[in-house]
């Protein structure tokens, strides 16, 4: 029997990326919730080298690494696959691509979160100018990053549906909209009704709650910082 | 067959690792020298991303990032494979590869700072390598186990980069007392006869390297 077990840590969209694709494939697994203010004994075991989630056990052998992850799921449960098939290198490269890119860019995602006034402007402009890649060039006329499917690429740039809406609610910025990118946020719409998605994402009210806790602390770190 | 182009610059590691893919697996191509600050309107059409190298483009068709490259090439030519079969071994294949490079400015910095930031960029290297040599190669021939694999790829910098990089800086590295199996991976790198041929020019590199860093360091200080 297999057994497949997910360490994870609440609201992280790393964490959800595998839910996602462990839900979409219809895979069963124990999820358990990981405090990262006191990391747990068997997390340590699990991944000694970064001490992070999300961790994959498999019939008890660890997995790290969220794409790395993804890339052993979609390898080991082939059913309702995230990669275009094997016919089609050039497509895999693609996914894999744009799942690099929005990765390599999480810094300016991240500053939306933890600043404000001139350094939150120059965040939000640094997002517009990400989005507007990811608008014309990962999406194009494709309904998702995947094709006709969600795929990996899709499950990587989750956060833009999942969490994104809130961190700029609690910004004061609104770089998402209609008008500048209707390709996104027709994504968005469609990514959220997948039936598995759906039953997946991290409840608004309570990401409010954690982000603007989060936020506050981040700020307050960052000027008591800027006084040494 | 259809056609295969690498659009690389001198002595970029990440050029490098694509060129070995190529060369281990025995696959033709033509390979273009880019000029980084100049860059030509067929690297700007290929990668319009990010417009850096390298860029792999076959059959008409660019791929851009060296490790998405390399999964390219894995799959397109399975010839001489550089992952292995089991789907976890192949998992931590990509956990090194990733780990390096995340850690590879970090191994890097060394080079680019003095006085007490290079102490501190040094200690940081050193914990680094501690890890890889510890956990990341362990008793294996190579990270890929027998055979040279994606990871060794990654780290093949290395095996040529730092020793050269080391000597410009004024920083001893990696030594068999200090690292004796890292060392060892080393010995056995470049002198793998595909990877031996490929390696650039020791003396060209140290011209290279030494201008580089002369660069940094004045950039720094203004």
């Amino acid at each position: 029997m297999e057994e497949v077990k997910l360490f994870g840590a609440w609201p992280s969209p790393y964490g959800y990326r595998v839910i996602w694709a462990l839900e979409l494939k219809g895979v069963k697994y124990e999820y358990i919730e990981e405090d990262l203010s006191n990391k747990s004994d068997l997390l340590l075991q699990y991944n000694p080298i970064h001490k992070k989630i999300p961790v994959l056990v498999h019939n008890g052998k660890p997995i790290s690494e969220s794409h790395v992850i993804l890339e052993y799921i979609e390898e080991t449960w082939p059913g309702n696959p995230l990669l275009p098939s094997l016919e089609d290198p050039h497509g895999r490269a693609s996914a894999r691509f744009w799942t690099k890119f929005i990765d390599d860019k999480a810094l300016p995602f991240a500053m939306l979160l933890m600043t404000d006034g001139e350094e939150l402007e120059k965040a939000a402009k640094e997002v517009r100018e990400i989005l507007k890649i990811l608008e014309e060039q990962g999406l194009g006329e494709k309904d998702f990053f995947g094709g006709n499917e969600i795929g990996l690429a899709d499950l990587a740039m989750g956060l833009i549906a999942s969490s994104f809406g809130v961190i700029e609610e609690l910004a004061g910025v609104k770089v998402l909209n209609g008008d500048e990118f209707p390709g996104l946020c027709n994504w968005v719409k469609k990514f959220k009704e997948n039936p598995a998605i759906k039953k997946n994402l991290p409840d608004p009210d309570q990401m409010f709650v954690y982000y603007k806790q989060k936020r506050e602390m981040l700020i307050n770190s960052r000027a008591a910082l800027s006084y040494k | 067959m259809a056609q295969v182009i690498l659009l690389g610059a001198w002595p970029s590691p990440y050029v490098y690792r694509v060129i070995w893919a190529l060369k281990l697996k025995g696959v033709d191509y033509e390979y273009v020298e880019e000029d980084v600050l100049n860059k030509s309107d067929r690297l700007l059409k290929y990668n319009p991303v990010h417009k850096k190298v390298p860029v792999l483009v076959h059959a008409g068709k660019p791929i851009a990032e060296s490790a998405v490259i390399l999964e390219y090439i894995e799959e397109t030519w399975p010839q001489n494979p550089l992952l292995p079969k089991d789907p976890h071994e192949r998992a931590l294949a990509r956990f090194w590869t990733k780990f390096g490079e995340d850690k590879n400015p970090a191994l890097f910095g060394f080079f680019f700072t003095e006085g007490e930031q290079q102490v501190k960029a040094t200690n940081e290297r050193q914990e680094q390598l501690r890890i890889l040599e510890e956990q990341g190669l362990g008793d294996k021939k190579f990270f890929g186990g027998d055979e040279i694999g994606m990871a060794d790829l990654e780290f093949g910098w290395l095996a040529w980069w730092l020793e050269v990089l080391s000597e410009v800086a004024g920083v001893k590295v990696i030594e068999a007392e200090s690292f004796p199996r890292l060392y060892a991976w080393i010995q056995r790198f470049k002198e793998f006869p595909t990877i031996k041929e490929t390696l650039p020019d020791r003396s060209a590199m140290l011209t290279h390297c030494k201008a580089r860093r002369a660069r940094f360091l004045a950039l720094a200080k203004s």
